[in-house]
């Protein structure tokens, strides 16, 4: 990583830190739920972005992640953070188990499949043998922890901290990931599945494992979101929220790691102000905010931003106006990234 | 045969092989062995099955009969992914390159099978890791030297040129460290001075990196210059084996490539 970087993502940590103090309450726990999704997206980039395959059932990790936190502190009185490893690994298994048979799936059958898997959720939580853990319809209602050790912060702001210490730590997770040898073969296998087999990737356990990984990047969002909602309820989980989530990773960039913060805010913040529109439309507002985003920038924000400093960066080296960045230098960019 | 007896012991000993695809008859009992230090030439018109034969060595199709040994051992009961790690290294006749990717880190795939830390140990960086990618990236980098693939080293695959495309290829697959290199068709595409230069390269890889090499190719001249060894194929069977001067003379490789002589 170099200087400037380096710098930058300092700053942006600091920004990040002085948020909470700065705005209502309200919209601290608005930027919680923004890091909950980036962690979320990050996850979905991973499968789809970087892998190729493309999930559109990735909510009912969310969901499955959700419910575990919610039921281990409701029936068993976990701690909140003892229940992120837990959601974690319960889909890791999960995922891992669905990409086995999944491997026999390309492309748009595989998000068949996972289609299936994201609206049959909401209705497994309904399961009415499952009622006594996952309380039905009515869902389960948790309770908001205090800031530990005396710390001078409300419940809000104590868990965007906690929120955001955990973001940072699968945001460095997933880069180092990308950035070495595994990176290489997941996006070996997305760009030429033979090829990268014949140079030795056992793309049968890779696309499951990324699969598992995934989902425990989604799960742990999921506990997340549940604590910091206080509220699980199958009808939160439907199967807008995995399409959302997909919307997230085009809007943010394809295979990109910042993309997952540009499009958790984008798929935060974009229909509430689509709903401050219009009342009696809020989602053609929405829509039309995406239709925009996908032609203005059709390698996504974090494409885009990528572009505009290319720019920058020639006019500041040459001083002057008119040189531009390909598409296809872009695109190396976001894959060698 | 004349070909054996400059070199050494027996490295791959094909053994009777047959595909069928349907009633179609790709490769019908075909046997023939390749010798450390060699370079092979297999020529046909096409359709003969010489890259069925390729995708048999790499266990891209499954062989109805016969039996393939590769240093000793059977090839046959390895799986798709551990051709690499067993010591066969391959390009593709149409590119098979990973396109988003830079040069550099297609070459640096190469290295997947000598390397073997996994998703735990990247995501945490374990200590190894590091040192894992600073042989990768050495590695890599020795093989850009080679192929003269510097000056492109960070540019993205699907920009460059065919015939650099093609290089890349060959330095992706060298970095699995090959004892056995499988070119299917290298010279196709390139013009006439890349693939006089090509010929030079493939001997160079021979004596150099000490790697046995089993060639596909149409271009004759190519083949006939820099082969140890020719095996000809026709219609899934084979017609001829030799020195190049002697599968050059034989009346069925004649009547293969020129049709009846009447």
């Amino acid at each position: 990583m170099s200087r400037n970087k380096l710098i930058f993502l300092v700053v942006l940590v600091l920004v990040a830190c002085a948020l909470p103090f700065l705005v209502s309450n309200y919209r601290v726990f608005q930027f919680t739920l923004v890091l909950v999704y980036a962690i979320a997206l990050l996850g979905l980039n991973l499968l789809t972005g970087y892998n190729g395959q493309i999930s559109l059932g990735h909510g009912a990790f969310y969901a499955i992640g959700a419910y575990t936190a919610a039921i281990l502190m409701d029936k068993f009185g976990f701690p909140y953070w003892a229940t992120l490893p837990i959601a974690g690994a319960v889909c890791l298994v999960v995922g891992f188990l669905f990409g086995l048979p999944a491997l026999r799936l390309e492309g748009i059958y595989l998000a068949l499949a996972t289609f299936a898997l994201g609206v049959s959720m909401p209705q497994l939580l309904k399961y009415h043998h499952l009622e006594k853990w996952t309380g039905g319809v009515q869902g389960i209602v948790i309770t908001k922890p205090d800031a530990p050790f005396g710390l001078p912060l409300n419940p809000d702001q104590w868990l965007y901290f906690f929120t955001l210490v955990v973001m940072l730590l699968m945001f460095l997770f997933a880069w180092n990931l990308l950035r070495g040898r595994i990176g290489r073969a997941l996006i070996a296998i997305r760009d030429h599945h033979v090829a990268a087999e014949a140079m030795g990737v056992n793309t049968s356990i890779y696309k499951s494992l990324t699969f598992g990984v995934s989902a425990l990047y989604t799960g742990i969002a999921g506990a997340l979101g549940a604590i910091a909602v206080q509220f699980v309820a199958p009808d939160s989980f439907n199967i807008f929220l995995s399409i959302v989530f997909l919307v997230g990773i085009v809007i943010g960039g394809l295979a990109s790691i910042p993309g997952a913060i540009y499009g958790a805010i984008f798929i935060q913040f974009i229909p509430n102000i689509a709903d401050e529109l219009s009342k009696a439309a809020p989602w053609a507002i929405f829509g039309i905010f995406m239709i925009g985003f996908v032609y203005a920038m059709p390698f996504g924000i974090n494409g885009a931003i990528r572009m505009l400093l290319a720019r920058f960066g020639r006019k500041a080296q040459t001083g002057g106006p008119g040189s531009t960045i390909t598409e296809s230098s872009l695109k190396t960019k976001e894959a060698s990234q | 045969m004349q070909g054996d007896t400059k070199n050494g012991k027996c490295l791959l000993a094909v053994n009777d092989v047959s595909v069928h695809f349907g009633g179609i008859v790709a490769l019908d009992g075909i046997s023939f062995d390749v010798h450390s230090g060699q370079i092979v030439g297999l020529i046909g018109p096409n359709g003969a099955g010489k890259t069925t034969l390729f995708n048999c060595l790499s266990r891209l199709y499954p062989c109805d009969t016969g039996k393939i040994d590769f240093n000793g051992s059977p090839l046959l009961s390895i799986p798709r992914h551990g051709i690499a790690q067993a010591g066969i290294g391959r390009t593709f006749q149409n590119l098979a390159l990973f396109r988003t990717m830079s040069v550099l880190d297609n070459v640096m795939l190469g290295c997947h099978s000598r390397t073997s830390s996994g998703f735990f140990a990247n995501a945490v960086r374990l200590p190894r890791v590091p040192l894992e990618e600073i042989a990768s990236t050495a590695k890599a980098g020795e093989l850009i030297a080679f192929l003269e693939l510097g000056g492109v080293a960070q540019a993205r695959v699907s920009d460059l040129p065919f015939g650099t495309q093609k290089r890349v290829e060959l330095a992706r697959a060298l970095a699995s460290e090959p004892k056995l290199l499988l070119l299917d068709e290298p010279a196709s595409g390139l013009n006439h001075e890349e693939v006089s230069a090509l010929g030079a390269l493939i001997r160079h890889i021979r004596d150099e990196l000490h790697v046995t090499v089993l060639l596909v190719e149409h271009h004759m001249s190519l083949v006939m210059s820099v082969s140890d060894k020719v095996v000809a194929l026709n219609f899934g069977r084979k017609i001829a084996e030799g020195t190049p001067a002697e599968v050059q003379k034989h009346p069925e490789v004649i009547q293969a490539y020129l049709g009846d002589a009447q």
